[in-house]
């Protein structure tokens, strides 16, 4: 039993990264109706940048601030910087391609995702980089038989608040009914008197900021970043917002953390070898019987 | 009858064109004037165009999002390595075993898939093309060799005569292989089941409701696709004598997906043009070593941006009532 809780407490580590990544997938989804590829290396571009600023600017920020302090200022730069590159990266690559359609804006991402990755490479080397190993002191809280490190504890707490402002901003204030409604139909949002560029600002701040975050706590939990990780956090992000229900943004808060925690179990359980197979087999599973996601809602087909 | 068969022998190869004349010339005539380096880009962009042709199919004249096209093309190589290397099955025998065997793969998961719709569909192809790569590496049964892939793959032979173990030969390969699924695509865009694959990409739901059964149609695209795939598949297999999972990631997926979309989803010369941008682009851009592919990168979405429909999009052909009335008359009488 105690192995089973621990898996669950590292499944939702992990799905908690899975969950933030995918909120910016499916925020842009809901408005666009664009993948928007070059989300994932977002997040690795924040991540370095969070890896910049520890290792250069630990000294500096952590006397000044104190070791959380520091953290935090590390987080703030990241989210800052990748709410800028998000705007830069809608003005120049997607925004000139939305009137062609849905499949060109699709090449544009693929092609803004190449050039962020090699910018990446250019500027921090090809290598792998380490994440500072003592910034967060390594204890093991014990609850019971279960033993839970300080940084799970802190990474579960930041993101699971992130996420929480997040519902709250979407779900409860009337800028959030706005991003909704555009979500629903952008058309008819428009001729209500709802600012579509304003919802489009919103999200691809906010989207690039999230996912910079997690990647500087991508980076503290498992100490080593490559500038090709934004592919494969980005292609599980992207599976964990269509198993949620993509566009659906409670969906990719769901999506994100069951698939974190398959993966754990699935590791723990069948094999680790196997337990990308057993993820994806899941999410074709969950396709195949509710073709829109777990919480995705029927569209009528209109015709 | 007689201007009917006038008109079948111009649509077969277009001998009326002189520019078609002059493109083949030049593709025949390329390999004796460069370097063996140069002819194995120029195979590569072959390799490439086969892979654009087959997910042309699914994608482009279907409309259906196939975001692990990787994966067939991975049947289609292990199914040459594993059965040449451990059974001596010649390469050229394996060809069309390797294009069945990849259809054969696209019917049993694309069977209770093939009603999903638009992005949904795409992350499940996405899904399973992973599912190929990874199972790759597990290595089951001790096929595939995991991580290493299958090594000493032979080359294409009839015989001791005819052996194909030279750049040049290759190059004669791929080529030949793309000008027959060239030709053979060019007559299924004008069949009926070019027709019913692209009126199901225009409106699905009128598609159906005018008899098209959407289902096969659809079925019958992503194996045609999946088996062309396979012939990439395994001549890519010999060419390398060597297949591991890293050639069949999702990049490669992605790389396909921008070939049609580059090219102009439908059009078989876009398609060419794409392939041409993907592999000889990198290529060419060389001296900028590690900022190509930033180069790359933007070139790809300037392109977006002012060619969105693609490089040479498909044109809407107006069927003359002739026409219309020559292939009734040859599937009916």
């Amino acid at each position: 039993m105690h192995i089973f809780l621990e898996q669950l407490i590292n499944g939702l580590t992990i799905g908690s990264f899975y969950a933030l990544i995918a909120l910016g997938y499916s925020m842009v989804y809901g408005i666009l109706k664009l993948i928007n590829f070059a989300h994932g290396d977002f997040f690795t571009l924040g991540s370095y940048l969070g890896y910049t600023v520890l290792v250069f600017g630990v000294a500096a920020s952590t006397t000044h601030f104190g070791l959380w302090g520091g953290l935090m200022v590390a987080m703030t730069i990241a989210a800052v910087s990748l709410a800028i590159v998000g705007i830069v990266v809608e003005r120049l690559a997607y925004r000139p391609v939305y009137p062609a359609g849905r499949l060109p804006a699709v090449v544009s991402a693929l092609g803004a995702s190449i050039f962020l990755q090699n910018a990446i490479m250019v500027i921090w080397g090809p290598r792998y980089q380490a994440y500072p190993s003592s910034l967060i002191p390594n204890v093991h809280l014990q609850i019971g038989d279960i033993h839970l490190s300080v940084l799970q504890l802190l990474i579960l707490v930041l993101s699971f608040f992130l996420m929480g402002m997040l519902f709250f901003i979407v779900q409860k204030t009337t800028f959030g009914a706005a991003i909704r409604a555009t979500a629903l139909d952008r058309k008819t949002a428009s001729l209500m008197g709802i600012n579509i560029n304003k919802v489009i600002f919103f999200v691809f701040t906010l989207g690039p900021a999230l996912g910079a975050m997690t990647g500087i706590m991508v980076g503290m939990y498992y100490r080593q970043i490559s500038f090709t990780m934004g592919w494969n956090y980005g292609l599980k992000a992207f599976t964990a917002s269509v198993l949620g229900g993509i566009g659906n943004i409670p969906g990719a808060m769901v999506g994100g953390l069951l698939l974190g925690v398959l993966e754990m179990l699935g590791a723990a359980y069948i094999s680790t070898a196997w337990k990308d197979v057993f993820v994806f087999l899941i999410l074709i599973l969950v396709l195949i019987f509710r073709p829109t996601g777990i919480l995705g809602e029927k569209v009528a087909e209109k015709v | 009858m007689e201007l009917r068969q006038q008109n079948n022998q111009r649509r077969l190869l277009d001998f009326g064109h002189p520019q078609i004349v002059l493109i083949v010339s030049a593709f025949i005539l390329y390999p004796f004037f460069v370097s063996d380096y140069l002819i194995d880009i120029a195979f590569f962009f072959g390799i490439y165009a086969l892979l654009g042709l087959s997910l042309n199919i699914v994608l482009g004249e279907v409309g259906l999002f196939d975001l692990g096209h990787a994966g067939f093309y991975a049947i289609g190589a292990y199914t040459t390595a594993i059965l040449n290397t451990r059974y001596g099955v010649p390469i050229l025998v394996l060809l069309p075993v390797s294009a069945i065997a990849a259809g054969l793969f696209a019917y049993l998961v694309c069977s209770p898939i093939i009603h999903l719709q638009g992005d949904y569909l795409l992350i499940v192809t996405l899904g399973m093309g992973e599912i190929v790569r990874l199972a790759l590496i597990n290595n089951p049964f001790d096929l595939t060799g995991g991580p290493n892939g299958v090594f000493g793959i032979d080359f294409p032979s009839l015989g001791t005569w005819f052996v194909i173990d030279s750049s040049i030969k290759y190059y004669f390969l791929i080529w030949i292989v793309v000008a027959l699924s060239i030709v053979g695509l060019t007559r299924l865009q004008q069949s009926r089941i070019g027709r019913a694959w692209n009126y199901i990409r225009e409106d699905e739901i009128a598609a159906k409701a005018s008899g098209v059964d959407v289902r096969s149609f659809k079925l019958l695209a992503f194996i045609l696709g999946a088996g062309l795939a396979g012939v990439a598949g395994n001549i890519y297999a010999s060419k390398l004598m060597c297949v591991s999972p890293e050639s069949f990631t999702f990049w490669e997926s992605c790389l396909m997906f921008c070939i049609v979309l580059i090219g102009g989803m439908g059009s078989i010369p876009g398609v060419i043009i794409g392939a041409a941008f993907i592999s000889l682009f990198p290529e060419i851009f060389r001296p900028f070593a590690m900022y190509r592919m930033l180069v790359f990168g933007s070139a790809m979405i300037l392109m977006m941006m002012f060619r969105p429909g693609g490089v040479w999009p498909r044109k809407r052909g107006a069927v003359s009532f002739t026409s219309l009335l020559s292939t009734n008359g040859r599937e009916h009488g």
